[in-house]
This record gives structure tokens, sequence and C-alpha cells, in this order.
């Protein structure tokens, strides 16, 4: 039977293969030219501090003339999206965790575009006029929030989304950014995310997508990024390239408890796609392009590699590059790459990063490819960190007033980077600092001050352009955008700028409000530095989509912390009781203003004489009886009966005990 | 409610018919002598049974969930800790002469775990008097120039970043430590916190970031603290004494820290903050105890009797009470517990309680006599603590910034060997860890609780719906007699006036008379507002005081008393004399006089129970009485009856008990024994009050001494 059924199977691979090749073919002649296409790649790098990071590249394309409304593998939710709302660009991210700037970089173009603030964040460019943005803008948000199943839609109250004028390189006044930091990122995002693969996660890279694996790691952030070209006239298709990402940085499970921790404590943990994701990749997903796998290591990495070569009295480049690189001393991967690039020297850095490329169809169902890496050596590198670490912090106390501070301290790296600036006189740093503040923290724009270097400097000097638009109440949020130029040789910055904290309505408290108010993450951008990586030997690079977005050039982007303000809340546990004891205060003031205004002067008096010239009778005379004597003096009794006054107290005396045994009887037996 | 009296006595016919609110109203003014003295008594009454009203506690916010998951410290963890205890132990003996060395060591095991790692300088910043700076929120301090480098304190700071968290909250966890004098109780403490932070960089339930605190006690706890949450809170950004810091070789040295670890980015020297704090905990050991158990002592009491939310001390309770097997404590007054009085009170309410269940089963309000004194001990010191407005630990700097904090000591048992130790460090690693995962499951910050209570036992509390009943009834009286006075006085000389006028002029005189009369009371207000403003002098007087140097206390506390008196005087000459000829004439003045002064101290405690309640109600103990019976010694000297002598008796000895020095040597001879007590001590114990910013000293000085010098002016008053 078994030598029966493999021919059997070699025959449906074959025929398999064969028909494969047969639709691409015939979809090229079909048009002749550009086609929709399909690529995914999957980068691997080890970070210093033990930990993985793995980025998913997804990229499908269709050209601006395909057939009409039909697609082949482009979804089509997308560009239907994307010619109803007209959108020229738009990024949408969904992150959960922080990136780690300083131990896991921020000079990268994986950091600078990849690394999110945590919950939601959408931008969007409208090839519209301008006074249509806004509601294309609210119908993209509601459509999109049905898409990924997560609450977007909220973005569509014009306090939550904010207009910048140009902090983003490619706005116009036509791009829409909003972010929503409590938003909780889990597998009912990644599932209409996937659904957007022509393979979803059944063939190819993305099997490697356990769901309990990749929500296990440190930081977690899908990213969708789409662009359209073409002409936005209407009737005619767009060309749209739809780049969906996903950046896990994951901790590979070591054998903690057996290590001998001084001696073995810095070497990296090993580790193999199986092991992080519990998956293997067999073979690549049919309709794509390519299928690659790339493991980058990063210039730190590499020098500090090249340094341990050296004290061996090896050749550098052999040992990385040539053929035996399995053997080499310091780690060991278990599968021949089938190309490895080296990085075009920059300017900036003498280090090249090394990338290693392994093809994914080699690979099948019987040989699933599972690359893995085994550390011989401890090793320590630091990564490429951006020039400035920017943190954001709240001062004050209390629930009237505070400050939001933006720290930027240089980092030791910069200091190369500025060697090459450093050679004229007044070498200046350039940093882009982008906030949006929610309307109830009201920002005090006049109160900002700037210290270099802990001395306080005047703002006209540091800033050299800055934008506000002032927050209006429940309408629309303050942004701040500033141009900084700060002296090259600063090694800490500071702005801060106060704030009171404003009162809500009751019913614009967001369910758990007592936790406080989130104050969305600034973006610091440096204009003077690009991340970019330029690979030798690129003739096969316009192939891949990932290579070609190393070579962008990009800003270097950070995003600072998302802060939480505590603000007053009321009471929302207590309704009954405030109800209550308003209720009592009203009436209390009502009934005795009311009471005031109601009587006239001297009209008691007058109503009382009336009454005594009448015959009073028994109870008023009583009744005035009591108030004398409630008053503690002693008036002369008025001609009545005592017998009969008596007789009344009496009876009532009767009654009030006979009450008073009822009520301890009740309470004796029955309770 | 005088004027519809004066109404209804004018006109005789017509009777007018009075509103029942106002009838009571007139009712209770004219009864307030017994009015008076059944309020007074049963707000004495209900304050002591306070302890048989006290509820169980129970953990009000759900998300806390103590308890609910195993706790995950193993012994791994404690070898950990154990290791940590050993090195700092070790290291203390080869160079004890410079901290450096124990906070290398303690920074290099943070880095280990995989921690951020920094170390705050800071300056002990002394405790000044700011006669304005009360109840303002605390600034960043003043930039002094002139430290020296020996003057430093510097706090090593671990923070863990919650690894799927986003960084928006913080939980603190404190551990004070002298690396110059390290007791073992503190070296120990820092293990039981490195055990419990060495496993909160593994798990994976991590919501919030955790801030390690190691706070160099060497010049307190507390100033450590408070200079670390200063700098975290409210940094200055243009400072010169950083740059100072730099030229001290020591902290140089410290900085240069060979870090081998995997990041050598996670060390830096700048100042490391997470987000907003969520709670803190304060840990120490105790060095040795005569204890039976090993107990935990909570302190909560922050400045000004504020106090954290209690879901926090529940949690605490709970977690070690049901799943570590430690004895709770929180502080009591153990003079206490000897006292016979309260002992057979308790019986009375026990079998009182008795009877009530005999009559009704459901009614099971009664506890044993002895739980009794010991929650009569227990609430007597906190109402103590929080009266003294002075913080019991470092957490009362969290409080300043709103941050809930409470200080857990742990006293174990007793010898040290080494599997004692470890089972310390094991159950109180899990003692914290448990209180930590309740905290970080809190998604909105500590609401739910009570904040204004009083504890009986760990966990038993009165809230401040039934303590606030005693002192209503305390001081419902004062406005009732103060009516009564004023009342009493108009009518009396309107009375006798109308007697010696003819009837027919009696409308016409009247109406001018009355206008007179009814504002005679502005003269005694004018005394009254006088003294008072005497009072606030004297209060001001310590901040001029305390800048005259070489000053032992006593000294300081003669000027005090000198300069007091000359102020009042000089007050009296000045802005009293004029008008001294026109009171004198006036027969029923003393009323007036303590009319207004029962005003204004109701005045004064109804503020005073807003702001620190347990100020307000120790001192209606005290005033509320004295203001009362206050009456001229020569008008019951003249009576001579038995109540009048009584009355001089009650005046006497209250008078001497209600000066303010007078009540702190009582009260510090009934705590500690008279011996200690003496004129510098309350020098001393008033410098404390204004250098913590308490509002108790306010209190004394500008409404308790001018009531008492009111009073003592009163019952001297020549009529």
């Amino acid at each position: 039977m078994a030598l029966l059924r493999r021919p059997l199977l070699l025959l449906l691979i074959v025929t398999h293969q064969f028909l494969q090749l047969w639709i691409a073919f015939g979809s090229v002649n079909e048009e002749g030219q550009k086609q929709e296409e399909f690529y995914e790649e999957l980068l691997l790098k080890p970070l210093p501090d033990r930990k993985v990071l793995t980025h998913f590249h997804f990229q499908s394309s269709a050209p601006p003339t395909s057939n009409g409304r039909h697609h082949h593998l482009f979804p089509k939710a997308i560009s239907q999206l994307v010619q109803k709302f007209r959108v020229k660009e738009m990024e949408l991210s969904f992150t959960q965790g922080r990136w780690n700037y300083e131990s896991w970089g921020g000079f990268d173009s994986i950091p600078s575009s990849n690394a999110k603030p945590p919950g939601v964040e959408l931008w969007a460019v409208f090839d519209v006029p301008q006074h249509l943005i806004d509601p294309l803008w609210k119908n993209l948000t509601h459509t999109l929030s049905g898409l990924f199943c997560a609450s977007i839609n909220f973005l569509e109250s014009s306090t939550a989304y904010s207009a910048p004028e140009w902090s983003f390189p490619l706005a116009s006044g036509s791009l829409r950014y909003g972010t929503l930091p409590r938003e909780a990122v889990c597998t009912e995002n990644i599932t209409p995310w996937l659904k957007l693969l022509p393979c979803r996660d059944k063939a190819g890279i993305s099997t490697l997508l356990d769901r309990p694996s990749i929500y296990r790691g440190f930081y977690h952030s899908q990213r969708l990024h789409l662009t359209s070209t073409g002409s936005g006239s209407e009737g005619m298709d767009l060309g749209i390239m739809l780049e969906q990402t996903l950046t896990v940085v994951l901790q590979p499970i070591s054998q903690r408890a057996s290590l001998v921790r001084d001696s073995e404590k810095h070497i990296q943990p090993s580790w193999s796609l199986s092991s992080i994701f519990g998956k293997q990749v067999s073979g690549k997903c049919v309709l794509a392009e390519t299928s690659n796998v790339y493991l980058l290591l990063d210039r730190g990495l590499v020098a500090e590699l090249k340094q341990l070569h050296k004290e061996n009295e090896k050749s550098i480049e052999n040992s990385l590059t040539s053929e035996n690189f399995w053997t080499n001393p310091s780690f060991e991967l278990s599968a021949k790459p089938d190309r490895i690039f080296i990085e075009e020297c920059s300017l900036l850095s003498k280090n090249s990063s090394v990338l290693y490329k392994f093809e994914v169809e080699k690979y099948s169902e019987f040989e699933p490819f599972d690359l893995g890496i085994t550390w011989k050596i401890p090793i320590v590198w630091l990564c490429q960190q951006a020039p400035l670490h920017a943190s954001r912090f709240l001062t004050g106390s209390g629930n009237e007033r505070g400050a939001i501070a933006i720290s930027l301290k240089s980092t030791q790296t910069t200091e190369g980077f500025m060697g090459a600036h450093s050679n004229d006189e007044r070498c200046e740093l350039r940093v882009d600092v982008f906030q949006v503040v929610p309307w109830y923290v009201k920002v005090y724009f006049h109160s900002l001050q700037v210290f270099v270097d802990q001395q306080p400097k005047a703002v006209s000097d540091i800033i050299e352009k800055i934008h506000i638009s002032p927050s209006k109440d429940k309408v629309s949020p303050g942004v701040m955008e500033l141009v900084l130029k700060l002296p090259c040789s600063m090694s800490s910055t500071a702005l801060t700028i106060e704030f009171d904290k404003g009162f809500l309505h009751i019913d614009e408290y967001p369910p758990d409000a007592n936790q406080g108010f989130d104050i969305p993450s600034a973006i610091v951008s440096f204009p003077n530095f690009h991340a970019s990586m330029v690979f030798l030997e690129s003739d096969s690079l316009n192939k891949s989509p990932l290579l070609s977005k190393f070579q962008e050039w990009s800003h270097v982007m950070s995003y600072t912390e998302v802060l939480l303000v505590p603000l007053t809340t009321p009471d929302f546990s207590m309704p009954y009781n405030v109800i209550t004891i308003t209720c009592t205060v009203f009436a209390l003031y009502f009934g005795s203003l009311l009471n005031a205004l109601r009587r006239r002067v001297a009209e008691e008096e007058r109503f009382l004489k009336d009454k005594s010239a009448k015959k009073t009778g028994q109870l008023p005379l009583l009744l005035s009886k009591l108030s004398a004597k409630l008053r503690g003096r002693r008036s002369e009794p008025p001609h009545s009966s005592p017998v009969s006054s008596s007789f009344i107290n009496s009876k009532l005396v009767f009654k009030v005990i006979l009450i008073a045994g009822l009520a301890v009887c009740w309470q004796y037996y029955f309770l | 409610m005088a004027e519809t009296i004066e109404n209804s006595h004018s006109d005789e016919k017509p009777k007018p018919r009075v509103r029942p609110i106002v009838r009571f109203g007139i009712f209770l003014v004219s009864h307030s002598f017994l009015v008076s003295i059944v309020c007074f008594t049963s707000g004495v009454l209900a304050l002591f049974l306070l302890p048989v009203l006290a509820k169980n506690t129970y953990i009000s916010e759900n998300a806390l969930m103590p308890g609910s998951a195993s706790p995950m410290l193993s012994n791994q963890h404690v070898s950990d800790g154990n290791r940590l205890v050993k090195d700092l132990t070790n290291s203390n003996l080869k160079s004890s002469e410079t901290g450096i060395e124990s906070h290398k060591i303690i920074a290099q095991y943070m880095l280990d775990v995989g921690a951020e790692v920094s170390f705050h300088k800071f300056h002990p910043q002394m405790n000044q008097f700011h006669p304005l700076h009360f109840f303002s929120s605390p600034d960043s301090g003043k930039i002094q120039e002139n430290y020296s480098c020996s003057s430093y304190g510097i706090n090593t700071v671990g923070i863990i970043r919650a690894p799927r968290g986003d960084g928006k909250e913080a939980i603190v966890l404190v551990t004070p430590y002298n690396a110059l004098t390290s007791s073992f109780g503190e070296v120990l403490s820092l293990g039981i916190a490195y055990s419990v932070f060495s496993l909160l960089t593994q798990v994976t339930w991590l919501a919030k970031d955790i801030i390690w605190l190691v706070a160099d006690s060497q010049f307190g706890e507390y100033a450590a603290v408070s200079a670390w949450l200063r700098e975290y809170q409210t940094p200055k950004f243009s400072s010169m004494s950083a740059l100072n810091a730099e030229m001290c070789p020591d902290i140089n040295n410290l900085f240069e820290i060979e870090v081998h670890s995997m990041a050598g980015s996670k060390f830096s020297n700048s100042f490391r903050r997470a987000g907003t704090m969520t709670a803190a905990l304060v840990l120490k050991v105790r060095d040795q105890s005569e204890q039976f158990d090993d107990t935990i002592s909570i302190y909560a009491e922050a400045s000004n009797g504020q106090m954290p939310n209690l879901d926090l001390i529940n949690v605490v309770n709970y977690l070690a009470v049901h799943r570590q097997g430690l004895r709770v404590n929180v502080e009591k007054l153990w003079s206490f517990l000897n006292l016979g009085w309260l002992k057979s009170l308790g019986e009375i309410f026990e079998s009182l309680a008795n009877i009530a269940k005999s009559l009704n089963p459901k009614f099971k309000f009664g506890i044993p006599a002895t739980e009794y004194v010991e929650g009569t001990a227990i609430l007597a010191s906190s109402l103590y603590y929080q009266a003294l407005g002075v913080p019991t630990g470092p957490h009362g700097a969290f409080r300043d910034y709103q941050v809930d904090a409470i200080t857990l000591e742990i006293s174990p048992k007793f010898s040290l060997d080494k599997v004692w130790r470890n089972d310390i460090i094991l159950r109180g690693g899990r003692l914290i860890e448990g209180v930590i995962r309740s905290v970080n499951n809190l998604l909105e910050k500590f609401h739910q609780s009570f904040f204004l209570y009083l504890l009986t036992s760990p966990s038993k509390f009165v809230s401040v719906g039934v303590y606030m009943i005693a002192f209503a009834l305390l001081i419902a009286p004062l406005p009732m007699v103060a009516a009564s006075l004023y009342v009493d006085s108009n009518s009396s000389s309107n009375c006798s006036k109308g007697d010696s006028s003819t009837p027919s002029a009696i409308t016409d005189t009247d109406e001018h008379g009355i206008t007179i009369r009814s504002w005679r009371w502005l003269n005694s207000a004018k005394l009254v507002f006088i003294v008072h403003l005497w009072g606030a002098i004297v209060s001001v007087l310590p901040y001029f005081i305390c800048q005259i140097p070489d000053c032992s206390p006593t000294t300081s506390f003669m000027i005090w008393v000198l300069l007091s008196i000359l102020s009042l005087l000089i007050l009296n000459s000045v802005l009293a004399s004029p008008f001294a000829c026109v009171k004198a004439s006036q027969e029923k003045e003393w009323a007036l006089v303590k009319s207004v002064t029962i005003s204004s101290v109701f005045i004064g405690l109804g503020l005073m129970s807003v702001i620190n309640f347990a100020t307000a109600e120790i001192g209606a103990l005290l005033m509320v009485p004295m203001c009362l019976l206050a009456r001229p010694l020569k008008l019951d000297v003249r009576a001579g009856t038995f109540r009048s002598c009584c009355r001089i008796i009650c005046n006497l000895v209250l008078g001497h008990i209600a000066f303010p020095p007078a009540a702190f040597f009582l009260l510090k001879g009934m705590l500690d024994g008279f011996g200690s007590a003496n004129v510098g001590g309350f020098w001393m114990w008033v410098e404390s009050l204004w250098a913590w910013n308490s509002a108790t000293y306010l209190f004394i000085g500008m409404v308790q001494l001018p009531c008492w010098v009111l009073c003592v002016s009163i019952l001297f008053h020549s009529c």
C-alpha cells in the first residue's frame, strides 16, 4: 500500500504544481502586463535582551486597471473601502504592550514604522476637497470598526480625532489622525485581518500565527497600511497596495531552572520557529509570488561578532558569509540560507547588518521549514537607538492642575551620529513633536517652558515653528505641533506645559471612569535622520517588498508613553443618596421660600384676632396652652375645665402605653 | 427665634400660631440646660459604644479578588532573597564606612533579574515651619546651593515593566534601608522584597509596572521616600543640585557600576519613572520582638488623619490571616488595656447585650468585655494618631499625592536560624505577592471602600456615618446654649426696663432700645475676635522663635509664653480698652461673651471636623464641657448652694485640663508616665506638629487656646 501511495501522491503534487503554473501563466497572459500580486515574508531578529523579534510582512497589490470590480487575490472589502471613501493612504494599527526603545532599538526601519502606541491608531489621507473629509472620515471609522471588530467608531466623534498640519510628511490638511489608547487587542482583531490574506492562515508563512503564542509576547502590533495610486477621478479604478504587517516580540522559552547562573547567564537563548510558535512552515502559500524568511543580525550584533572573531584570529567576512557559516563559532543555524545580504555601509555607521534569506518554497510538508539558531558563546550588544530618547510624564498632584512634561535625553549612540554633523559650527538637531490632548485636559499653551541641559531657555530660541489649535470644550481636542532646533551638544531637554483638569458631564464619563483618562502618545520624530538599510546584491530586491521597504528613506520616529490623568469623578455608586439629599434640600428650600412669599405682613395677627372674636373651641385652647408651656412661660390658664384636659391627657397616655405594649409584644413574639 | 419671642411677648392678646419646627426650636432653647446635659452624656456614651457598633470589614471592590490565585512564590525565589541577605550582611562586614557598596549590590541584583535600575540622590530636606504653607500641595523643594557631599542619600530604584501592560499605572514597594547601620531586620526586608521582585519579573499576569524603592533611611525613612516622591511628582527641571552631585567622588563611583548584564542599557543614572501610582506598600521587619506569633503590624495614618482606602487594609488583613497565618496587629494604646472602669463598662455592655439577646435572639450586638477593652484601646490609638496629624510611617508621604499606602511591619517570633529565615521570607513574600496581585487586578483606582473610618480591630471598623453621631451629639448643645444665653441676656434687661417705663411709652422707646440691645453682642464679638486674633499671633510666633540660634526647648517655650502674654496685653490695651467702659455698664455682659464664645467654638469645631475629625472629637470632649459650664466664680460663690459649689469645682478642674500644655502633659503622663513630661517636651511636640503641617496645631492655636482664654476670663469676670 505504501508503495502504491507514494507515486500517487507524487502525481498529485506534480499536477498541482502544473495547475498552479498554468494559472499563473494564464493570468499573466490575460493582461500582458501587471497583475495582482501577493508576497509573504517573515523577518526574524534576535534582540539584546534575550528576546526575538518576529515581523510578518504580507503585501497584496492590485494594479490600476484590473478587471473591473473583480479581484483574484486582492481583498474586495479593502478595494471597496478605498473606492468609496477615496482613501489615498491609510494606516491602522492594533497594539498591545510597549515597544522598548532602549533595548530593542529605535533607529531601524522596523521600530520607526512598526513601533506603535498601545491601543488603536488610525490615520488616513483622503483624496477629496477639504469640506468632504470629515464626513468621509466618520464613515471610514464605522466601516473599519465593522471590518476589524474593534470600537474604531469612537474615533468618529470630533473630540477624538485631529487634523495635523505638518507633522506627517505627506499631510496637506487632508489627513486625519486619531488614537484609542484603551482599546484591548485580541484574537477577534486578528481574525478579520487574516481574512484579507489570500491563504488566510491555512498555508504559507501565516500558518505560524498560533494565537496563544503570538499573544503571549511582550509586544504585539498588527498593522494595515494601504496606499492607492492613480487618478482620483470617478469611475476609474485605483491601483491599491495593501501592506499587512504583524510585529511580535517573543521570549523564547529557555530551560531556566537548569541554567548554571553565572557562567551561562549571558548566553542568548537558542530558539527555533517551532519552539517560539509551536508550528513549522510547510511550504509557501501557492498564491504568493515569493515566500521568504529572513534572519537579520543588526549592526551592533555584527560588530560584536566581528570583535569576537578578531580575537579568535579568523577572517571576518568569511566567518559570517562563507559557505560554512553554520560552523560559525558563535552560533549555528539549523537551515542553510539561500542567500546572504550584507548591508551597504552607510554614512552613519561603519558596521553593516547581515541578512540571511531562506526560501520557503523549497520546503514541503514532508520536510517542513524550521529555522533555528543555537548560540554557543555569550554575547552582549546594543541595538541602535534613536538620537534622543523621548519620555513623557505627568507632574503635579491633586485634582486641580498638573503639567505634562516631555523629556528628551540624548542616547549614548548619538555622539557617533553627531560626529558626522559636528564639523560645522552651528550643528542643530531637528525634532518634531506632535501632541494631541483631549479637551477635558485644558492645556495652557502659554505656559510652555523649555529647559535645555537643566537651564531654562527662551521658547523662541529653541522652537522654530509651532502650530497650535486649542481645544474646544466637547468639540475638538487640542493639538500642538512643534519643530524644535536643539544644539547637538545638549544632553537633555525638557518641555513642560501646564493644564487644568476639566469637568465632564455625567454621561460623558466612560465606563470605569475612576481609572482616569488617557492622554494619547505624543509622536517625536527626527527628520534629520533616516532609517534605511540598503543591501548589496540587489538583483532580486525588486521582488522582495520587505527589503524595498527597508530601503525607503523614512524618518526616525518614536512614540511616547500613554499618560493617565486622574480626573474628579462623581460617586456613581450613590445616585440614590444623591437624589434623596438633593430632593430634601430642594423641598426644604422651596417650602420655606414659598411660605415666606405667601405670608403677608401682620396677616396672621388679624386672622387670630378674628378667631378670638368668635368663640374658640376646645382644641385651640389646648394648643395655645401647650404652646405657652413649650415657651417655658407660666401663663394664666384660660377658663376651661381642668378636669377635661387631664382626662384627655390620661387618655393620650393610655393610648401611647397601649401602642408601646403592642409594639413590644410584636417584637417579642413575632420577630 | 429671639425675635419671635419678643413679638409674642410685646403684644399679649393675639397668640400667633408658631410653626412646629420653630416651637420645637424654642422648646430646645428654653430647656437648653437639660438638653445639653442629655446630649453631652449621650455623646460620650456613643463614643464608648463605638467598639460595640463596629462592623466587620469586607472587600468592597470586587476586582481585588484577594487570595483567589495560589501564590507563585517558590523556594527558588526565597533562595534568591536569601542570597541577597547573605551578600548584604557580608558586605557590611567588609566596608561599613560608606553605604555605596551595598547599594551597588542591590542594583546588581535588580539588574540580574532584568529590571531597570536607577539611583536617586537626594538631600534630606529639613521640615520647616511655613506659616502660609498649611494645606498647600507639596512643592518641589528649595534649591540650596551649599550642600556638602556627605549629606547625600541614595535611593535605589528598580522598575519592572509589565510585559503586556500599557505602562499607565504602577505599584510601589518601599523598603527602608540604612546602609551605614543596617540592622538585620532591614536586610531581611530587602530579602523579602527581592524574592517578590524576582518573581514578578517572570510572571505573565502583570498589568501594572512595579517600582521597588530601596529608600536610604540614614536621614529618616520619611525623608527618603518623600524626596523620591517629590522628584517623581514635581521635578525641578532647572536645578543646580544635580550638577553638584556630579562633583562628589563617591556618587560618581556609584554610577560607574560595572554592568555585565545582558541588557546594558537598563541601567541609567537619570531618574526613571513609571505611570500613575495606584498603591504603595512599605515593608519593614522588626529586629527583635517578644511576640509569641509571627505578627504583622499595619500602620495607616497619614498626615492630618488621612487614611488609605479601607480595601487596602482589608486585602492585607485577609491575606495575612487567611492565607499566610500571620497575626495582624494595629496600633493600640496599651495603657487602656489595664483600665478597670473600662472593663466594667465592657461587662455592662455585655450583660445588656445578653438581656437583649434573651428577649430576641436576633439582637446580636454584644461583644465580650475583653474584646471591648481591646477594641477601645485600638479605637483610642486610632483617634489619637489621626488627631495628632503626624504620619505614622513613610507611607504618609504617598498620601500627600493621593496615593493609597500603608506600612507593613513584620515582627517575627525570634531566633535567626536559616529555616526560620526562609519561612519568614516565604510567608512575607507570599503576602506581598498576594497584595500586589490584588492591586494589579484593579481596573480603577481605589474608590469603592471607605476613606473615613476608625479601626477597632484589624477586621473591624467604624465608618464615618456612625462616629459622626457621637461628635454631633457632643456639639449639638453649643448653638442651643448660645441662643438661650443670648435670649436670656436680652430678655432680662428688657423686662427690667419694661417695668420701669410706662406702658404707653413702650412702643416708642422699645424700637430704639431693641435695636441697640440687639447689636450689643457686637461688643462681645469684638472681644472674641481680638482673642482669636491673638491666637493667630501666638500660632505664628514659633516661626520667629525658632530662628533664634542655640535655643533649648525649655527656653524657647518660655520665650513663647512670655511673648504670648505680652501680645495679649498689648492687644487688649490697644483694641479693647476704648470700649471697656461701655461694656462694664452691662450687667449680663458675661453671658453675651459666653454666647459668642460658644458660637465661635461651634464654628471652629465644625470646621475642624471636616479637616481632621479625630482632632475635633478630642477637642470637643475637652472644650464643650468647659464652654458650657463657664460662669463667673463670683456669682457662684455668692450663691453658695451645693449646685454652685459643684460648678465651681468643675470649672476649676476643666479650666486646668483644657489649657493646651496641661492637656498635653496629662495625655503624655497617661501614656508614658509622668516622669518624662517636662516643659521642653511640649515645645518639641509643637515643633513636630508644625513640621508635619498638622492642622491640629492650627486648631490648638486658633480655636482651643482662645476658647480657653475666653472661658477663664468669664470665670474671673467681675459682675
